[in-house]
């Protein structure tokens, strides 16, 4: 009876066991996360306290306890998003890369484009301006609407448009000589 | 004694060049040539002058004379003899006397040529140089004296003041606090001086184009009397700027040689607007046209170069609050606004008087696609601006900072140094004038058949990364209409001339320098792209701490930790230096020796990577001092950098091309009457 009760409290010992260890076995495949995982974070960060200085290059002692931190949370399962929020709800938005896309930061977007396309359009009506006031004096020289005119590596327009560029470049050195 | 003699020689000076301001106006408008005479002669004179103050703060830095703020502040007796001279400009205080040195030196320079018919140009260029002259003499002698000695005053506290302060001491330390070690790196020695040679040179064609305006004339001499000061004021900038890279990548440690940082972009906008005007100039001396937009263009880029200046030297990036401290910012921003509204109030005044001599006649001529180019440097222009001011805007308006770094940079301007790229081979193809899409077309086809094997060849090696694919196509698309013109040329003179093809090809770059340099320029220009693309695509890191022996695996190369040792160095360093072994499949390839330095004085550590450097690609291992690191283990932050080496290569092919296109052509200048 007594040899049979041990037996059975082996039995349950070692299927507790069995049991238990994919769960040993689990938490001891979260090792404590890579330097590599914390700099794929801390590279998107800028120190709060330095200028302009990313996180993952910053040498300072609060910067370092900074990557620990990353670190900890990384192993606590946090989502990268998680942990950069973290970060600003404590240090403010300077510590992202990048201005966060609210409120009167959307200029910092919408700007650049907008001026951009400014100067395309002021070129643009300037050019057509231009080809209007150049039309009229030279008739029938720019057929650039005409369709289907590709490349064409015809031979005959080919040597007509290396003499051209023969006698231009010619005229271009005597010029200089 | 020598403090207050260098000071009463900056007062004196600072007199001088608003006496020369004074005379050149009353000069003109009088019509006094004595007047105009005394107004260049005491510009003249403001340089010897400056000289002898600047001899003098050299001589105060060799000797030690630590009771001066400034010399206690960038030297110590350790330091060696020759950064103990690069001192000079090695903080705020030194860094403006040097502005003020370049810019007497190079106006004094102008104002010694024959002027004969450009007399009337003369006593504008003088205003325009003196004035800013005395601006940063000012600054010298007001704010950032490096005259200034310590006192102790009656409570107790160190201040620096040039005249002793009510009941206070001089005081005078043994010893100085010694340059910022980050300063001590042969990059960072000659970075500042080139960069302001580069930004003083541009106050020479400004001043000529102000004077143009003044003056009503509207012909495009102030463009060719100045063309060499651009060309060097150009290539000072651009040394500087890859100088600062070369420098951030060594010292930095960060692993690459361009963070978009604020101070960085500051100096690359004067250039981005310089470069726009280089290239537009060349419309207006070729086809009378654009002259409006070159106006504007050079008043950029002198506006440019005060602003930079002044967002690097106001401690503006710290905090807009810092800036409204100090009064350096305020007098800076008050400098800027006048001469800028000033400029723009006289260009608008002229603006009639600077109208086309010819009409654009086709979208697809060298000077629409000239044109271009100028909209998408102003496109990068922008972007470069509203990235560095933009959180100062948020500050004021918000109370709250925030950060524009790299990713909105290379988002934004990504594109527009593509189109730069494609530009930089399609438009020298095109034809100055009547240029259509068809004689375009017909150019293009040839140089085009090579390019369109490029990204196939590079897909089957494995280069699926669509930027990486668009970008060195683009590259090859450059280089081979770069060729394709020097051969194209060659031939044709080959033809005609009965000429030996490398005759030929000599004889053209040399009677067309200027062109044919200007492609090697281009060329240069590609072969840094090279180098860009490779990093900013490519780059890997991964870090590991190392016992002895282990190693580490980064790109098919295995690094091995073998030693560490720590030494005392003759200048008061403490060098803490890592020996790594390199391999590639089992081959050994040679040593690394990442390490880092320990300043005793100012106490501050200094990371010099460790860099295996080849052709195709750069292993940069730091020392990572910030974590822990013992002889038996030690952090490591290993960088693959490929291709990284053809910007360096780059730079030095840039430096070629404009020797090419810029050395002096003796008997046509005595011709033309350049300077």
């Amino acid at each position: 009876m007594k040899t049979k009760i041990i037996f059975l409290l082996t039995i349950y010992f070692l299927l507790l066991a069995a049991a238990l260890i994919p769960s040993v076995a689990v938490s001891a495949q979260q090792p404590t996360p890579s330097d590599d995982q914390v700099n794929a974070i801390a590279r998107q960060l800028y120190c709060p306290v330095c200028e302009n200085t990313p996180l993952d290059v910053c040498p300072t002692t609060a910067c370092h306890q900074w990557r620990e931190l990353i670190r900890q949370m990384l192993a606590e399962g946090k989502s990268e998003a998680e942990i950069k929020q973290y970060f600003v709800d404590y240090y403010g938005a300077r510590v992202l890369s990048e201005p966060p896309r609210t409120g009167i930061n959307w200029l910092v977007y919408v700007v650049p484009p907008v001026a951009f396309l400014a100067g395309v359009t002021l070129l643009f009506r300037a050019f057509q301006t231009w080809k209007r006031v150049a039309k009229e004096p030279v008739t029938g020289v720019d057929d650039s609407s005409s369709p289907g005119s590709g490349p064409g590596p015809a031979e005959g327009s080919g040597t007509a448009a290396d003499e051209e560029y023969v006698a231009r470049l010619e005229e271009e050195l005597k010029k200089r000589k | 004694m020598l403090a207050q003699f260098g000071f009463g020689v900056f007062v004196l000076t600072f007199l001088l060049a608003l006496f020369s301001v004074g005379a050149a106006v009353v000069g003109y408008f009088d019509k006094s040539d004595r007047w105009v005479e005394a107004a260049r002669r005491a510009m003249l004179l403001t340089f010897p002058l400056i000289t002898l103050a600047v001899l003098t703060l050299a001589y105060l830095l060799v000797t030690g004379h630590y009771e001066l703020q400034y010399v206690y502040s960038v030297t110590s007796n350790v330091m060696p003899f020759y950064l103990k001279i690069t001192a000079l400009w090695g903080g705020q205080a030194g860094s403006l006397v040097l502005w003020s040195w370049l810019m007497s030196a190079f106006a004094s320079a102008v104002t010694l040529r024959k002027w004969d018919r450009d007399r009337d140009l003369l006593p504008w260029v003088i205003v325009v140089t003196s004035v800013t002259l005395a601006f940063f003499l000012s600054l010298s002698i007001l704010y950032e004296n490096p005259f200034a000695r310590w006192w102790q005053t009656t409570a107790g506290d160190f201040v620096a003041r040039m005249f002793a302060p009510a009941g206070a001491i001089a005081v005078t330390p043994a010893d100085g606090q010694g340059l910022n070690p980050l300063l001590r790196h042969p990059g960072m020695i000659i970075h500042p001086p080139m960069l302001y040679l580069g930004f003083v040179a541009f106050v020479i064609p400004y001043a000529f184009a102000i004077a143009a305006l003044v003056t009503g004339r509207s012909d495009d001499r102030w463009i060719r009397l100045t063309r060499r000061w651009t060309l060097v004021a150009w290539l000072f900038l651009s040394i500087g700027l890859v100088l600062g890279m070369r420098w951030a990548y060594d010292v930095l440690g960060w692993g690459g040689y361009w963070a978009w940082d604020p101070v960085e972009t500051a100096s690359l906008m004067p250039w981005l607007a310089g470069t726009a005007f280089l290239h537009s100039v060349m419309i207006q001396e070729k086809r009378g046209m654009f002259k409006q937009w070159n106006m504007l263009l050079i008043i950029l880029t002198y506006a440019l170069v005060i602003f930079g200046t002044f967002l690097t030297r106001s401690g503006v990036f710290s905090s807009v609050h810092a800036f409204a401290q100090s009064a350096i910012g305020p007098m800076f921003f008050a400098f800027i606004g006048i001469t800028f509204v000033t400029s723009v109030a006289l260009l608008i005044y002229r603006w009639k008087d600077l109208r086309a001599e010819v009409e654009m006649k086709s979208l697809f001529s060298r000077e629409a696609l000239f044109l271009l180019n100028n909209l998408l440097f102003m496109g990068v222009l922008i972007v470069c601006f509203w990235g560095v001011i933009f959180p100062l805007i948020s500050e004021l308006v918000t109370g709250q900072k925030v950060t524009v770094g790299p990713p909105f940079y290379l988002r934004a301007n990504g594109p527009l140094f593509g189109a730069l790229l494609a530009l930089m081979g399609i438009a020298p193809l095109s034809a100055w004038g009547r240029s259509t899409y068809k004689t375009l077309g017909r150019a293009l086809w040839k140089p085009f058949i090579p390019t369109a094997i490029v990204p196939v060849v590079l897909a089957v090696m494995g280069v699926h990364n669509w930027i990486a694919l668009v970008g060195f196509t683009l590259i090859a698309f450059v280089i081979f209409v770069t060729l394709f013109e020097f051969w194209r040329g060659a031939r044709s003179r080959q033809n005609k001339q009965n000429e030996n093809f490398l005759v030929a090809l000599w004889r053209l770059a040399g009677r067309n320098r200027r062109r044919y340099g200007g492609y090697l320029i281009h060329l240069s220009m590609v072969v840094m792209a090279i180098g860009i693309l490779g990093i900013e695509v490519y780059q890997t890191t991964t870090q590991k701490t190392l016992a002895v022996g282990e190693d580490i695996q980064i790109a098919g190369y295995t690094l091995r930790y073998d030693s560490l040792a720590q030494f005392p160095y003759t200048d008061g360093r403490i060098v803490t230096r890592a020996v790594i072994s390199v391999f590639r499949g089992g081959k050994f390839l040679g040593d690394i020796y990442p390490r880092y330095d320990y300043y005793t004085p100012s106490g501050q550590p200094m990371t010099i990577a460790g860099v295996r450097s080849t052709l195709a690609d750069d292993l940069y291992v730091v020392l990572v001092n910030w974590e822990n690191v013992s002889e038996a283990q030690a952090p490591f932050k290993v960088y693959h950098n490929p291709l990284v080496n053809w910007l360096w290569i780059g730079s030095l092919m840039f430096i070629f091309g404009f020797l090419v296109a810029a050395w002096p052509e003796r008997e046509q200048e005595k011709r033309e009457g350049k300077i």
